[in-house]
């Protein structure tokens, strides 16, 4: 029988070679044909006496075995479907057939009372190996790993709201102990084969190009004498204790608990998924464990967070960072060396991360003095990860030496690429072209860094706008995800490819957007902040803002960033705005006290010694300022936390949703993209569209209009959401219709009461908002469960 | 219904729950039987004529497991006829048999009964039964598990109590209950631990300080704070309760109650049975109560414990003359005074937990008795006794002197 996934070759030994050889896949990923043979192979082996032990290989170069098709993932999301026992079981697949090969299809009775053993198997690693694909290695008896440091191991399911459900969690545990194990699943982070021999995940580590012989030659000696994995034998122990009388596991499980709960905020349920997979399988054995796990990671695939979390965080994001809306028919441009105008904060970062990628970069500025910051800074930044341990020393010299500094526009001549990052003065930045565009060649493309000019009017200064476009990015630049790429109308495709392509190199996640006031990102973020600053205003407790923000899954408060951004520039903002658009500027209500907080209270921001919060004299942050109450006294009844959680999520999301509905940004994608790697927008929603999907299109007009109605008309949905719900219309095709979606108890909790309402109406539930939430709450609940 | 009339109350002096504590060579059963042993001699009762026996127990694993109380039945030579059962309501555990044994009464079930509690910390550690609250994640993070001590520390920091406020507090204790003693307001109730020699190996509570002041309680570090900064619990109570800035960490081991050995036990029957067998009745149980609260902030529940029972009796809170709430932290205490609006003169009168010690499954029925005797000594009508419990809970039992 032959197999299309993967080939066999069985030696003189009777010793089978699997060559795991996926089909059009780059990389070997479990695809169901894939899981469904080796199912049948395994079964097929375990019968047959002529096949004495099994060798696993990969027949690709670049990799082992890369995990599941998240492609697959999406598509077979379980979220809204009934499930039945069958379809449970039908999961379990794989699980299953990796265990047999780990038994030999022996029950553990037989193996504890009648001394059955299986027939050994072995992994031959010569690549990296992911999730599913570590999972199948685990699954073997002995696992040699080529003695390559780039080879990555690892579970990464977690990062896309997922857990390793092939076992990984309980080989792992009964591997390494909880702690390690805990670790590697709950982080998602790899471990090179030193340090997987190290904690005990793998056996061997051998010269690269010698695993499959090393493992034959393994599988060849334990022919006679079979093998069972340590944690069939009677009286098998977890590494370090387990179980939930064990002193020192019940300490490792309060805190994992805790630890994971501070992480988490509870918006990431498989972190909880894989503690309770650890928790309860380090108390059953193995067989009822792996039944265990499949059962938290059936329920993950069941809910919104893996479904929007693969959506964005990978598929989506995969397509933007391989240049999703590049122009066709542009060859691919080879960017080589890089014209970095300014030497500031931008663009010695610019320079910085371009030389990190290889590029040559040309740092100019007015004098030498100004343009050897271009080096200082990537010189800081480099020493640091030198003393960290991080580089090499060699490496980072190296990297310095790719910037040259100067304060001569000839010797900008034969760049590929001009990004200009000096000061957002129009006619400064036209000085700049004019000066640049004498040297450099006709055809190349001139991309200037700017947050706050409109590319197109700074365009009519180039004598070639066609090549002229906006490249804004974020700071620190090193640290950044993202990348808004601005083409004005007069941007022709070329820009755009070299943009992209540049983008490529520098391994940002880029996104395209039009050119008006503010781009996409600095659309979005002002209304946050004023928000913010509005129900200080109003009386609300700033710490009951900054936690709200915090239990939303946002990296850091809106009060303490407005400290970091400073006041001062949010103050300079509303000036500038106010007159560039004179009778046409809508104020937003803040205006009045961020002008107190910068001219009269002396609280301008971090930068300034004092802000909200109070700072030390090295700028740590330290308490928010108590004073604030003398000003705008606290409320006598504050607001619930669901309500400030919620308005502070509504305006990241009304805004993202108004430009969206403006054609700000071409598709949803960016706009999640884009809010999620440019402004901290809580990664398990998926983005702000995902989220209004999540929660329905009908219920986000519903609760927006709410908050407009309660707080003012920069709530208030655009029309474009109003017809879409109307018409039962999803920003995604894949979004589960609201009458199939189900919904967890928190996620009911953190919905306003009218969107409960809702969703229990639609179920044919009698409740209306003078019942009480809770009870409406529970009974959407009892319906679900069915 | 039938009253339910206290006829008796005992307890043995607490010892230190540790390795070098007077009672760690004293099994958990023993300090159970001596107790029950007690009851039954000095009232001169047959013991076929108690019927059952409820005692709280925490950790009830080990040499505290397989209920306990019928091991101390049979051990203290009671007859094979009276049963026994091994009650965990935490902290209230030893109020709560009362309050079962009460109930019995109460309903006809038996005409005299015990309720009691016994806690050896030194021999069974807090903790040692495991639990699903605080190490299965699936329930400890759905429900915004921290220790209690975070919950304690929570409590300062939401209802405004300073270090000062707590360690003044904790000094008081520490007066009160060495001025009890001095006038051997104890006296009543305290039985002395025999080992198996008969030889009296504590006849005193051990851990109490007279000399306690503001400047040896400012000498000690917080006790949660590690835990709550490092092991992320602050950010769990955080998320709690989103409107506290940072969680302050106040509590420390001497205004926190002492970890101690103990048992206690209290008499309750009904009027004829009494009568029959010439006791005495001491108080009458006017009502009693248990209630559910947030499980985070965890130690709030006696003040609404305190307002159910009251509201069960027909009494409001200045119908009673003295209250006694374990203490558990200092600002439990301190937070229920000032929701009750409760004077510090009238509540934990004798001292408490912070300068005597909290034997977990013990206190409650030990707490009873204390106030069954002050009732007496101070000749005062009636006095609610309440406990803070883990898991957000509650329990309060009011008694009125006969």
């Amino acid at each position: 029988m032959s197999y299309n996934n993967f080939k066999l070759e069985t030696d003189a030994d009777g010793i089978v070679t699997m060559i795991i050889d996926v089909p059009n896949q780059t990389m070997n990923v479990w695809t169901p044909d894939f899981i469904n043979e080796f199912d049948t192979f395994i079964d097929k082996f375990n019968a047959d006496d002529d096949m004495k032990g099994l060798v696993l290989t990969s027949g690709k170069s670049n990799a082992f075995l890369a995990g599941a098709d998240l492609n697959m993932m999406s598509e077979h999301n379980a979220a809204g479907k009934t499930l039945t026992m069958a379809d449970f079981e039908k999961s379990m697949t794989l699980t299953k057939a990796l265990r047999k090969m780990e038994t030999g299809g022996w029950t553990t009775r037989q193996i504890q009372r009648e001394g059955k053993k299986a027939k050994p198997a072995a992994a031959a690693i010569e690549g990296l190996a992911l999730g599913g694909g570590l999972e199948i290695c685990l699954a073997t008896h002995q696992r040699f790993v080529a003695d390559n440091p780039k080879i990555k191991l690892g579970l990464p399911e977690v990062m896309v709201g997922l857990l390793p459900g092939a076992g990984g969690t309980q080989r792992t545990m009964r591997l390494m102990g909880l702690q390690a194990a805990a670790t590697m699943c709950t982080q998602g982070k790899n471990l090179n084969p030193q340090k997987a021999k190290a904690q005990g995940l793998i056996h061997e580590v051998v010269e690269a190009g010698t695993t499959a012989d090393a493992a034959k030659a393994w599988v060849k000696a334990n022919i006679e004498k079979g093998v069972v994995a340590p944690w069939d034998v009677k009286g098998f122990k977890i590494p370090g204790g387990g179980g939930a009388m064990n002193p020192k596991s019940v300490q490792f499980f309060m805190v994992a608990g805790a630890m994971a709960l501070e992480q988490t905020k509870r918006n990431y349920p498989a972190v909880e998924a894989i503690l309770s997979c650890l928790y309860e399988g380090s108390i059953v054995p193995m067989d009822t464990a792996l039944r265990i796990e499949s059962k938290y990671i059936t329920k993950l695939l069941t809910g919104a967070t893996s479904k929007n979390m693969i959506r964005t965080l990978f598929l989506n994001k995969n397509a933007a960072d391989k240049g999703a809306g590049r122009p066709e028919g542009i060859p691919p441009q080879d960017i080589k060396k890089v014209g970095v105008l300014g030497c500031g904060l931008m663009g010695a970062g610019i320079a910085h991360v371009t030389a990190k990628a290889g590029m040559e970069v040309i740092s100019l500025d007015r004098n030498m003095e100004e343009a050897q910051k271009a080096i200082a800074y990537s010189q800081k930044i480099f020493d640091k990860k030198v003393s960290r341990g991080r580089m090499s020393k060699e490496d980072a010299e190296a990297f310095l030496k790719l910037i040259t500094p100067t304060d001569d526009y000839n010797m900008l001549k034969d760049v590929d690429l001009i990004i200009e990052a000096v000061f957002e003065r129009p006619d400064v930045k036209a000085d700049v072209i004019k000066k640049t565009e004498a040297v450099i060649g006709k055809d190349i493309v001139f991309a200037t860094n700017t947050s706050t000019l409109p590319i197109g009017g700074l365009a009519k200064n180039s004598s070639r706008p066609e090549q002229y476009i906006g490249m804004h990015f974020f700071s620190p630049v090193d640290k950044m995800p993202l990348l808004e790429i601005i083409p004005h109308e007069g941007t022709g495709d070329l820009a755009l490819a070299v943009a992209l392509d540049y983008n490529k190199k520098i391994r940002k996640t880029p996104i395209i957007v039009k050119d008006v006031r503010g781009f996409f990102t600095n659309q979005v973020f002002p209304p946050y902040i004023n928000e913010a600053a509005l129900m200080v205003t109003e009386g609300v407790s700033m710490a009951l803002i900054e936690n709200c923000a915090a239990n939303l899954g946002l990296p850091i408060g809106p009060l303490a960033v407005s400290d970091d951004t400073t006041l001062k520039l949010g103050h300079d903002i509303i000036q500038s705005t106010k007159e560039e658009m004179g009778d046409k500027y809508v104020p937003t209500g803040a205006e009045e006290f961020i002008e107190n907080m910068v001219t009269k209270w002396d609280r301008a921001g971090r930068r300034f010694g004092a802000g909200f919060y109070n700072y030390d004299e090295n700028g740590k942050r330290l308490d928010l300022w108590k004073g604030m109450t003398k000003h705008y006294p606290l409320a006598e009844t504050q607001p619930s936390p669901e309500d400030v959680s919620q308005r502070l999520l509504y305006a990241l999301v009304a805004p993202s949703a108004r430009t969206f509905a403006e054609g700000v940004v071409p598709n949803p994608q960016s706009a999640d993209l884009g809010a999620i790697f440019g402004l901290g927008f809580p990664p398990y929603t998926g983005g702000p569209l995902s989220y209004i999907d999540t929660i329905g299109v009908d219920a986000y007009v519903a609760t927006a209009d709410m908050l407009a109605q309660r707080h003012g008309a920069r709530f208030t949905p655009p029309q474009l959401l109003r017809d879409m719900a109307k018409k039962g219309e999803t920003f995604y095709a894949d979004s589960t219709p609201v009458s199939q979606k189900t919904y967890t108890k928190s996620a009911l909790n953190r919905m306003l009461e009218v969107e409960v309402v809702k969703i229990a109406n639609a179920m044919g539930i009698a409740a209306s908002v003078d019942d009480l939430k809770a009870d409406t709450v529970a009974k959407v609940l009892a319906a679900q469960a069915g | 219904m039938t009253e339910a009339y206290i006829y008796d109350a005992v307890r043995t002096p607490r010892g230190k729950g540790k390795s070098d504590g007077s009672l760690h060579e004293v099994t958990p059963v023993s300090l159970s039987a001596q107790v029950l042993e007690a009851l039954r001699d000095r009232n001169n009762i047959d013991s076929t004529e108690v019927e059952d026996v409820a005692f709280g127990c925490v950790s009830p694993v080990g040499e505290q497991g397989a209920v306990i109380t019928r091991a101390a039945i049979l051990q203290a030579g009671y007859a094979e006829t009276t049963s026994g059962i091994q009650v965990n309501r935490f902290c209230a555990s030893g109020l709560e048999a009362a309050n079962i044994a009460a109930a019995k009464v109460m309903v006809g079930e038996c005409d005299l009964a015990i309720g009691g509690g016994v806690e050896h910390m030194s021999r069974v550690p807090m903790g040692s039964d495991g639990g699903a609250m605080g190490t299965d994640p699936a329930v400890a993070i759905a429900n915004y598990f921290v220790p209690q001590g975070v919950s304690a520390d929570l409590i300062a920091t939401k209802y405004g109590f300073s270090r000062d406020d707590l360690d003044a507090y904790s000094v008081e204790s520490h007066k009160r209950a060495t001025k009890a003693w001095e006038e051997g307001r104890f006296d009543k109730s305290i039985i002395p631990v025999k080992d198996i020699l008969g030889l009296t190996v504590l006849s005193k509570d051990e851990t109490i300080r007279p000399d306690t002041n503001m400047q040896s309680l400012g000498a000690l570090n917080p006790a949660f704070k590690m835990m709550g900064e490092n092991f992320g619990f602050d950010s769990v109570a955080n998320q709690r309760y989103p409107g506290v800035e940072k969680i302050q960490h106040v509590h420390h081991a001497g205004n926190s109650s002492g970890i101690v050995d103990g048992a206690g036990a209290v008499l309750i029957g009904n009027k004829e049975t009494g009568e029959r067998l010439g006791l005495k009745p001491r108080a009458r149980i006017r009502s009693m109560a248990s209630i559910g609260s947030e499980p985070t902030i965890m130690l709030t529940g006696p003040e609404f414990a305190a307002r159910k029972a009251l509201k069960r009796a027909g009494m409001d809170v200045n119908d009673i003359d003295i209250y006694e709430l374990n203490e558990a932290f200092a600002a439990v205490v301190l937070r229920f005074m000032q929701a009750l609006d409760i004077d510090h003169n009238d509540i934990n009168v004798n001292g408490g937990a912070i300068a005597m010690g909290h034997p977990l499954g013990a206190t409650g029925a030990m707490i009873l008795g204390t106030m069954v005797d002050e009732l007496e000594r101070a000749d005062k009508e009636t006095s609610l006794v309440t406990l803070c419990i883990g898991g957000g809970m509650g329990t309060a039992t009011i008694i009125e002197r006969v």
